[in-house]
């Protein structure tokens, strides 16, 4: 930028000044908190780092991700993240989870957000109380339902067995069938008003009289729905999307304390975590927590694009 | 054409009485203004017609047949808002075509009759457009574009002119009197707060005050011969002039009513004196504030431009006895 001589050019320089001036701090901190650990993970990626030893970190290059012996027979034996089936097994057990949740707390967080829109009485208490499960620490309502789902006293599977919709018990959490039915039933119940509330957000958004007007064009309750409310609603409904995506992508929590080391339900964070912790893989887990860093920055930015491109049409 | 019938119509909200007993007929293919100041039920009433609200008690006929529980599409009639209430996604040839398209009409029949409404309102340049893509007024004619098309029974009119600037309403207020004239065969209803619009546009007016109807009328017959005091206040621009004791005395009655308008200045042998206090100059017109020793000072319209200046002492009578008697209860008074 060139200077001009103008009294405004020094007015800007000096508001552009002040203003990285405040913002300093934040960037330090982020620097410290996020900044340095990121790197120091990518770093150790390309290490044979382990727990016990991490100075003793000796550079490997590209051998955590992918790396080849020649056998004498001619075969070629690959080894590392990229051709590890758990580590696929678990990216392909994140994608599952995140679209089949996500899609499903689309679903009934626009149910719940058309309700909470409607006029009711007592409808701030019905707001209010359906934030709860939202309210709960994870690790409690984890617990919690961990002890509904569990298969000798659990409630759930009393309630089931007295209606006979099952003449047995179910290990909801450990048998290999259920396990994922299980975290996304508990996923669901926590996360559907943090949907519901960022749509009503955009229902309110949308001014009462365009629906007098449909009633005297005579619009059927249903093409109302379809051909106004979601066309309207789709800018706030898309941000929770993905706000929601990116958040269930990383999701760890709840599936480390719900259902332990089950391959079912094993995402990339976990695995993550378990390599870099208790099976002092520390390099291998580096390697994984790079690559999960990078799926999910690439979905980040992607998220970003989409929202520049497509996401202004809201207003009037 | 279609004459609407309201027969000791009755709207509450709550314990609320907002509309107190409304008894109104209004004729096949008239223009019928509802006017009064805010919150005296002009839009609940007209809301009432159009089906937005329940009636509570009452009946509401469109050519005999009761409409009571209709639905507002059942009814035949298209609504202009004043917040104009088009649908933001859709462009301008789908707001005028969703109602069409959703009644199952033909293709090329809802064609012919979006373009027959945009060049009428001129905005067939503007179709394909979206409404934040237009103007003010744009979005206006897109508002009554879509009530067009419908090809309503009953027009209804809901302050449309007061989102706009005033050159734009003067040019509005002239673009739906031609609508008027060229869907004569249309009953029309509009309610608004302006004496105005109320005026230039109605066949008929109807002055509503606090949920009942205080006079019906043409213009004219509002203007010379108002039925009570509020509506003598309310019609005329600036208001009548209301005198009491003994400027009232000297005609036998309570509250003595004279218009600006019918007021003169006299060189001498006046009826009232007194100074004057401030002349609000127009250019066309003037209207001159007199302290006459009465409650309000007195408001004299003259032609063009005064010469007077304030302070000065003036005469004033009314104009070839141009006056309305009102008694206690703000009735014309007997003779």
């Amino acid at each position: 930028m060139t200077a001009s001589p103008t009294v405004r050019s020094e007015l800007l320089r000096q508001r552009s000044r002040s203003a990285r001036l405040f913002l300093l701090p934040m960037i330090l901190a982020l620097a410290i908190v996020a900044g340095w650990p990121l790197l120091r993970t990518i770093y150790f990626s390309f290490t044979d780092a382990s727990l016990t030893n991490i100075d003793a970190a000796k550079w490997v290059g590209f051998k955590n991700y992918l790396s080849w012996i020649q056998l004498k027979s001619g075969r070629t034996i690959y080894s590392g993240l990229l051709v590890d089936p758990a580590w696929w097994n678990a990216v392909w057990n994140t994608v599952r989870f995140s679209v089949i949740s996500v899609s499903v707390e689309a679903i009934f967080g626009m149910i719940i957000a058309l309700v909470l829109n409607a006029e009711f009485k007592g409808r701030g208490i019905v707001r209010a109380a359906i934030l709860i499960p939202w309210a709960i620490p994870t690790i409690v309502s984890a617990r919690m339902w961990g002890w509904m789902l569990n298969d000798q006293f659990g409630i759930l599977n009393d309630l089931f067995m007295r209606v006979g919709l099952i003449d047995h018990p179910i290990a909801w959490t450990a048998s290999s069938d259920t396990a994922m039915i299980a975290v996304l039933i508990v996923d669901v119940w926590k996360t559907t008003p943090f949907m519901a509330l960022l749509i009503l957000a955009g229902l309110q958004m949308i001014p009462g009289d365009i629906y007098e007007a449909a009633r005297i064009d005579g619009v059927h309750p249903v093409k109302q729905f379809f051909r106004i409310t979601l066309p309207l609603v789709k800018p706030a409904l898309m941000v929770a999307i993905i706000f929601r995506l990116l958040d269930a992508m990383r999701i760890f929590d709840l599936i480390y304390v719900l259902t332990p080391n089950s391959a079912q339900t094993k995402t990339m964070s976990v695995l993550a975590r378990e390599n870099l912790i208790d099976f002092d893989k520390f390099a291998y887990g580096s390697a994984q927590s790079t690559l999960l860093f990078l799926i999910i920055a690439l979905m980040t930015m992607l998220a970003i694009w989409i929202g520049r491109v497509k996401l202004d049409g809201g207003e009037r | 054409m279609t004459t609407i019938r309201m027969q000791d119509l009755r709207k509450s909200f709550g314990t609320f009485d907002v509309i107190k007993g409304v008894d109104l007929e209004i004729e096949p293919g008239e223009f019928m203004v509802f006017v009064g100041p805010s919150g005296c039920g002009k839009s609940t009433l007209l809301r009432l017609v159009a089906g937005l609200e329940d009636i509570t008690s009452g009946t509401l006929a469109f050519d005999e047949k009761i409409v009571n529980s209709l639905t507002p599409s059942q009814r035949g009639i298209a609504m202009v808002f004043q917040s104009y209430a088009l649908y933001p996604h859709m462009t301008v040839y789908d707001n005028m075509a969703f109602g069409l398209k959703l009644a199952k009409g033909s293709a090329d029949d809802v064609k012919r009759r979006v373009h027959k409404a945009a060049e009428m309102l001129q905005i067939t340049d503007y179709l394909d457009r979206l409404p934040k893509q237009l103007s003010g007024g744009q979005r206006q004619r897109v508002a009554i574009g879509r009530a067009i098309v419908r090809d309503p029974k009953v027009f209804l009119f809901d302050e449309p002119l007061s989102n706009l600037d005033a050159a734009l309403r003067v040019a509005t207020r002239l673009e739906i009197a031609k609508l008027h004239a060229k869907m004569h065969e249309t009953t029309m209803i509009y309610v608004t707060h302006d004496q105005v619009e109320a005026m230039t546009l109605a066949d008929r007016i109807c002055v509503l005050r606090d949920g009942n109807v205080e006079q019906v009328g043409t213009p004219l017959e509002l203007y010379e011969k108002p039925q009570s005091i509020f509506v003598a206040g309310f019609i005329g621009s600036p208001k009548m002039n209301f005198l009491t004791e003994e400027f009232a005395d000297a005609y036998k009655t309570d509250i003595l009513g004279v218009r600006p308008e019918h007021l003169e200045i006299k060189d001498k042998d006046g009826l009232w004196k007194g100074k004057l206090l401030l002349a609000e100059n127009l250019g066309s017109e003037t209207f001159l504030y007199i302290d006459i020793g009465a409650k309000e000072p007195l408001v004299v319209r003259q032609d063009g431009s005064a010469h007077q200046q304030p302070g000065e002492l003036l005469c004033v009578a009314p104009v070839n006895n141009n006056i309305h008697r009102f008694d206690q209860s703000g009735r014309p008074a007997a003779n």
